[in-house]
């Protein structure tokens, strides 16, 4: 049976003030969901609060996957529950190595099936592989002096090594080339399947020309204004968000 | 949470003691002529050790405490310390020899164990005494010396007399000359002429008594092109009165020799660790000192690199851990006294729950040290808001042609790094743990595996607690 990821009217605080406004949102297993929308709307605002982030205040709503309560666990528990946020701007570890981190981090998430280091390597290497990434990276901080680029796809490959039900990549495509965009959104779609929930929040629709959704949501002003089909993308790269923004307000 | 929770959880591995450990023989408390003769005597050592015992009482007896440093050193009570318990009448090289109650205490240490896996020689002293040496076969015939100091000195009366005390005399400073008077026990180490040791020597240094002092005295000589890395561990027991470990450590690297010198120090928290350590490096030689500070009440100690010859290699790494009521004010120092000499020093401290961390170097270019290059690198991390760290960096730069860089940066641990990591399936605790972990990665790098296993075991205990 495919879990569900249901996201039920909400509402976020930062420092008092109410970004988002009573959102929802399901998402299944398997199914491919952009979350679009102007800088502000509260696409990032979104992310951080479904994994935990302490400094969104959570005002109103519920998040479930599978009936379980979300919102009352610590972040670690929500990855062990099977959500994973990919993040725009991934902080830097000095001396944390990427693969011994990533060895821990597994063997926290799937506690009840953990893996011998030698085992965990060939499954690290294997995804390494299969993304096209170098292995050397493996050896390297967390993070650290990584370009833009390198950045991302590490992110791609924890989100590939940990294997999550739910993952929501904030803003994957920012800041890369045409070349990097190319790569991770080749890893997004190697990693895509019947076994993982995608939500990729981006401010374009360029990442949409690599990775087909099956649902286009709009954010605007901390609400979803407007769900449709992998059409609705192009229609906003078009049209910009302005035809949204004006009934958002005025309603 | 009450500290005595927090000290018995963290050093739960450590904090035993031998209720009905027994002396053969001890002196009383405090510190007297009469108390030096009598350990000198106990020893049988010829005249001139006793001279130069007696000689160092007075120095320490005329030296004022160092006026810089922590304020805590004014709490040493020179008076309540007893200077020489010696478990044993004589140190052996078989295991079976070593009473059963300090074989007790190395075998809960992991020691025997040690040795069998990847140590080229061990040694271990409990309290004053070292109660047990042994040095691999092999070794041994190629003509390496690994002893305590004590038996170096019946043993090898020739070598001893021509090193002992010339790279930290008594009147280097008033705890060198207290150790001085009053040394027992430590390594005794010499490696022939181009013979290189390539697995590590070890020894184990443990306080068992209350109020007693540890004063063990380590001499390294390394001949030209030879090469020996020794590796040393101290714990003690947990008491409510506080014991002293006041150590001289002494390196001769002759030319193109190779020393590597590796502490983890991790006494409980009553104890002030004052040591002083020093080495010399001749042409083209090399001497690193790897040290890790991690309990103790009190540790003042800036292990020491003098640049003889040309072309000779210093490097300290350091790292320093400082929990509730602990200050680590350590550090290194440099002198470049030859054309094309080298050095690296890297400090690495971590500050929690109101602990203090010091960074105190010296870097000193002599003139004529041509062409001479250095390079200062001090991080501290503060796990929170009540902790405290400072650096005191000395430098005297008296020849033109060098070149010298500092750099040193103070860090928090930052909410989104902690986010990250949970975010990953990492606790919080775990997670911290890992900041920190990484943040000393420079220095564990440094270690065999083992100890580098053992040092982020300690860590983690550390951290615990520190969570909420």
């Amino acid at each position: 049976m495919s879990s569900e990821l249901s996201i039920k009217d909400l509402k976020v605080n930062i420092e008092g003030k109410q970004i988002l406004k009573g959102i929802n949102l399901d998402v299944k297993q398997g199914e491919i969901h952009a979350i679009m929308g102007p800088n502000g709307s509260g696409k990032s605002t979104l992310s951080y609060s479904l994994m935990g982030h302490p400094k969104y205040q959570i005002t109103g709503g519920e998040v479930k996957v599978d009936g379980t309560d979300v919102l009352s666990l610590t972040p670690d528990k929500r990855a062990k529950l099977g959500l994973f946020l990919g993040f725009q701007y991934p902080v830097e570890i000095p001396g944390v190595r990427l693969g011994n981190f990533l060895r821990i981090a597994y063997n926290a998430v799937h506690s009840d099936n953990q893996l011998s280091p030698t085992k965990f390597f060939r499954l690290l290497k294997e995804k390494v592989n299969a993304l096209g990434i170098d292995e050397n990276f493996i050896g390297r901080s967390l993070n650290e002096g990584f370009s833009g680029g390198e950045k991302k796809r590490a992110e791609v490959l924890q989100m590939a090594v940990l294997q999550p039900r739910f993952a929501i990549l904030d803003e994957t495509d920012s800041g890369l080339d045409i070349d990097s965009l190319k790569v991770v959104a080749n890893a997004i779609n190697t990693m895509a399947g019947p076994d993982v929930g995608l939500i990729l929040v981006t401010h374009y629709q360029r990442l949409l020309q690599y990775i087909t959704p099956q649902f286009v949501h709009v954010v605007v002003d901390g609400r979803i204004v407007k769900s449709g089909g992998k059409e609705l993308a192009k229609e906003l790269e078009e049209k910009g968000y302005d035809w949204l923004r004006e009934p958002a307000i005025t309603n | 949470m009450s500290t005595n929770e927090i000290i018995d959880r963290d050093y739960s591995r450590y904090g035993f003691h031998d209720a009905d450990a027994k002396y053969v023989f001890q002196t009383q408390k405090g510190l007297s002529r009469d108390v030096v003769q009598a350990i000198s005597k106990f020893k049988k050592e010829p005249q001139w050790m006793t001279d130069f015992r007696l000689r160092s009482l007075d120095i320490f007896l005329k030296k004022p405490m160092p006026d810089w440093g922590s304020p805590m050193l004014g709490d040493v009570d020179f008076n309540d310390i007893f200077y020489y318990m010696a478990p044993t009448e004589r140190g052996s090289d078989k295991w079976e020899d070593v009473p059963a109650y300090i074989k007790d205490t190395f075998d809960k240490l992991g020691i025997p164990e040690a040795e069998k896996k990847f140590l080229g020689g061990v040694g271990a002293q409990y309290d004053s005494e070292v109660v047990y040496h042994k040095i691999r076969d092999d070794l041994q015939k190629k003509g390496v010396i690994f002893l305590g100091t004590d038996q170096g000195l019946q043993e090898h009366p020739e070598i001893f007399k021509e090193y002992f005390g010339t790279v930290i005399p008594p009147e280097d400073n008033k705890l060198a000359a207290l150790n001085s008077a009053v040394w027992s026990g430590g390594s005794f180490i010499y490696v022939p002429k181009g013979v290189e040791v390539d697995i590590p020597l070890q020894a184990y240094f443990r306080i068992n008594a209350k109020n007693a002092g540890q004063f063990e005295r380590t001499l390294i000589i390394a001949d030209e092109g030879s090469k020996v890395h020794y590796i040393e561990g101290c714990t003690a027991p947990i008491y409510s009165s506080d014991s002293l470990h006041s150590a001289v450590v002494e390196i001769i690297a002759k030319k193109g020799a190779y020393v590597r010198y590796t502490t983890i120090q991790n006494w409980s928290n009553n104890v002030y660790n004052l040591v002083t350590k020093r080495a010399y490096a001749y042409e083209g030689a090399t001497v690193e000192w790897v040290d890790g500070n991690i309990g103790s009440k009190l540790t003042m100690k800036y292990p020491s690199v003098y640049l003889l010859g040309k072309g000779a290699k210093g490097e300290v790494i350091s790292i320093a851990f400082a929990g509730k009521g602990q200050h680590q004010d350590a550090g290194a120092k440099i002198f470049h006294f030859a054309e094309d000499t080298t050095s690296r020093i890297t400090s690495k401290s971590v500050s929690k729950d109101g602990g203090r961390t010091t960074y105190r170097g010296q870097l000193h270019i002599e003139r004529g040290a041509l062409n001479s290059k250095s390079s200062v690198r001090c991080d501290a991390l503060l796990v929170d808001e009540k902790s405290r760290t400072d650096t005191y960096p000395y430098n005297t730069i008296n020849e033109e042609s060098a070149s010298t860089t500092h750099e040193a940066t103070v860090g928090k641990i930052s909410e989104e790094q902690l986010f990250y990591l949970m975010s990953r399936g990492l606790s919080e605790a775990d997670a911290l743990n890992m900041i920190v972990m990484g943040f000393l990665d420079v220095f564990s790098k440094e270690l065999p595996m083992e100890y580098a296993v053992e040092l982020n075991r300690l860590i983690q205990l550390e951290m615990t607690g520190s969570v909420g």
